[in-house]
């Protein structure tokens, strides 16, 4: 069934939704990563909140032009329309009130989703049968998708994409040092507002798979997990993408494969877990790794301290300082050294003199400031400096660099 | 006046009721270095902000190199304080310094290998040219700052104007920026510093500009930075330990 479903076998209906949502989910995971890196994440769930009001005016309206209040263009006009003011409004409350960004998403979503209700509620008593299911935009639903349906949401995407490739210099710049970006004549205002244009544009086109709740996690979700694994802007663009393309394909497939399971909370879910896993796994940011490092460095520290004990004859009291030194071999269970031992502890000793000559000399400075208490000093010195500063320590000859 | 590279009258900006900069004229010298000074909190900072249109001004003018500074953009190169940015950014040092040449690429235009080939000479003349694959956030502060006055460079500007480049920074990279700094006065580009160190003033620059949110000196260091001068900008707040750099400096 399962199978069936990831390779498009169960039908129109269900091929539509997937395509459809594999779409959706490549412009949100991209849109969003520009959301993200300007840290304004949030600022996509205000939108997608003030998009209801207008779906049901929309419908309204079109209900008292005698037409068909449920056409999809129509609807999303109407949520692009009201969005768009609910923008203009956080924009002019944080820019021109002292209210902070957090207070005014607050406000506006609360405002215009109450609103959105109030309108929805109205819609009910106008009259039975006529209703058409508007309370799909809230979580999506996708039963009745259609083939027009499908190409709104392809023919918005692929704008949206389009529109990503010709400003991601800008907004990358904006996002990373808006003053520079001004400095240099960009309009950062701008920028910023046709950034927010472009998630409100995946948003309603998003509205008939995923709705207007939970859009925003599509629109996040992605990102911050595409940046786990890249470090580069451009790469987190395109991997955010791909990560919501993967979560919309396989959510939509999923939902197909059994009865009654609604898309958009199962590709949110399917996003998730591509989150947690890189959560877990991603290399250099991931939990996992950043464990592994702090337990590798800390067997480092003890390693060393435990030659330097060692070479200046002290007793070891800690444990895994002990059991480090005897897995090396460097130390009996007494704690008596070795003879690899002896030798690597007498080293350890040489260097960390040779290390405070090279931090007390001014023209090592460059070298001195690599000192971790850790590093070897052949890393860091040519073999022609180190018997340079041997000749000033003199001492015990003999002793392998 | 009308060739200085920037020409400020009569410029107020405020924050609120209460003005950061008041009725401020500044003319800078063409092909001199000039440091801007005065306490904390004196306008330092906003003064250039404003002069480069970051923060709008309730009043003055500014002119650069004799027009308005929308035509003269591509003239000028900022670097902003290093602690404006998030350094978890996740970007590269050449990408920052190839954000400098953002005019040259466009909006589609594709990352050529002259195009990295500058930024790498560019990293080269602040002394980075080893760290260009490095995430940024892998930096050092001072090796931060660098980054920043390369991507400046990028912009092969005529007039630099550099917010606290020195403030907690090693002394390898003063160095190498103030090195940086003299060389594009040689080649006869304007430089603009905010300054913090009064120690290091008579070294490192031409002329001066003191502020306390109003102009209180300006001109050649030799006339400008005088004990008297200092102590009308900073009046009681000149610590005692900031009086002894000073002395020993104007000897």
């Amino acid at each position: 069934m399962l199978t069936d479903a990831l390779l498009l076998q169960l039908g129109y209906n269900a091929t539509l939704v997937a395509i459809g949502a594999t779409l959706l989910g490549f412009a949100a995971g991209s849109t969003g990563t520009f959301l993200f890196l300007r840290k304004r994440a949030l600022v996509s769930d205000a939108i997608s909140h003030a998009t209801l009001p207008g779906v049901c005016l929309a419908f309204i309206l079109m209900v008292a032009l005698g037409g068909d209040g449920r056409n999809l263009v129509g609807l999303l006009v109407g949520s692009a329309i009201s969005a768009w003011v609910g923008l203009l409004c956080l924009s002019w409350l944080t820019r021109r009130t002292r209210l902070a960004e957090d207070a005014a998403i607050g406000a506006v979503l609360s405002v215009f989703f109450g609103f959105g209700i109030v309108l929805l509620t109205v819609i009910q008593t106008m009259g039975s049968g006529r209703q058409a299911g508007l309370e799909g935009f809230l979580l999506g639903s996708t039963a009745g998708m259609l083939w027009s349906d499908a190409m709104v949401i392809a023919v918005g995407g692929a704008v949206t994409l389009l529109l990503i490739l010709v400003l991601r210099r800008p907004m990358t710049l904006v996002a990373f040092d808006p003053e520079y970006a001004s400095a240099r004549g960009l309009p950062v205002h701008r920028i910023d507002l046709a950034m927010m244009g472009l998630v409100m544009a995946v948003t309603v086109v998003g509205l008939k798979i995923v709705g207007l709740i939970l859009i925003v996690a599509l629109l996040i979700i992605p990102p911050v997990t595409a940046r786990f694994w890249s470090d580069r802007s451009d790469r987190v663009v395109l991997l955010g993408g791909l990560i919501g393309a993967v979560s919309g394909y396989v959510g939509a497939a999923l939902s197909a494969s059994a009865p009654d399971m609604p898309t958009g909370p199962i590709i949110v879910l399917v996003s998730f877990s591509l989150f947690a896993l890189s959560l877990l796994f991603a290399p250099n940011r991931g939990v996992l790794a950043a464990v592994l490092r702090h337990l590798r460095f800390q067997c480092r520290v003890h390693l060393r301290q435990g030659l330097l004990a060692l070479a200046q004859g002290q007793p070891i009291y800690e444990r895994l300082t002990l059991r480090l030194l005897r897995r090396a071999g460097l130390a009996r269970a007494d704690g008596v050294a070795t003879d690899t031992g002896r030798a690597r502890a007498a080293k350890a000793l040489r260097d960390e003199r040779r290390w405070q000559v090279v931090r007390s000399d001014q023209t090592h400075e460059a070298a001195a400031a690599l000192y971790d208490g850790l590093r070897d000093i052949e890393t860091v010195l040519t073999r022609d400096q180190i018997d340079e500063i041997d000749r000033h320590i003199g001492g015990p000859q003999g002793v392998p660099a | 006046m009308a060739d200085s590279p920037l020409a400020i009258r009569g410029l107020t900006v405020s924050y609120g009721q209460k003005p950061a900069v008041f009725s401020v004229d500044m003319t800078v010298q063409p092909g001199a270095m000039t440091a801007i000074i005065g306490p904390n909190g004196a306008g330092k900072s906003t003064l250039l902000k404003a002069a480069l249109g970051i923060v709008k001004p309730l009043s003055g003018q500014i002119q650069m190199f004799g027009r308005s500074l929308d035509a003269q953009r591509a003239r000028i190169a900022y670097v902003p304080q290093r602690a404006s940015v998030d350094w978890d950014f996740p970007t590269r040092v050449i990408d920052v310094v190839l954000m400098g040449l953002y005019r040259e690429l466009g909006l589609l235009g594709r990352v050529r290998n002259s195009h990295r080939a500058t930024a790498l000479d560019c990293l080269r003349r602040v002394g980075m040219q080893d760290f260009a694959k490095r995430q940024i956030g892998q930096l050092s502060g001072g090796q931060q700052q660098r980054v920043f006055l390369a991507r400046a460079l990028a912009q092969s500007a005529d007039l630099y104007l550099l917010d606290e480049p020195f403030a907690g920074v090693d002394a390898a990279t003063e160095k190498a920026i103030i090195s940086v700094l003299k060389s594009l006065r040689a080649e006869g580009k304007t430089v603009v510093v905010v300054h913090h160190d009064l120690a290091t003033v008579t070294d490192y620059f031409d002329n001066v500009f003191l502020i306390n949110t109003r102009a209180v000196a300006e001109g050649p260091v030799a006339e400008a930075f005088t004990a008297d001068t200092l102590q009308a900008a900073y009046g009681g707040r000149l610590a005692t330990a900031q009086v002894d750099q000073v002395s020993r400096a104007l000897v």
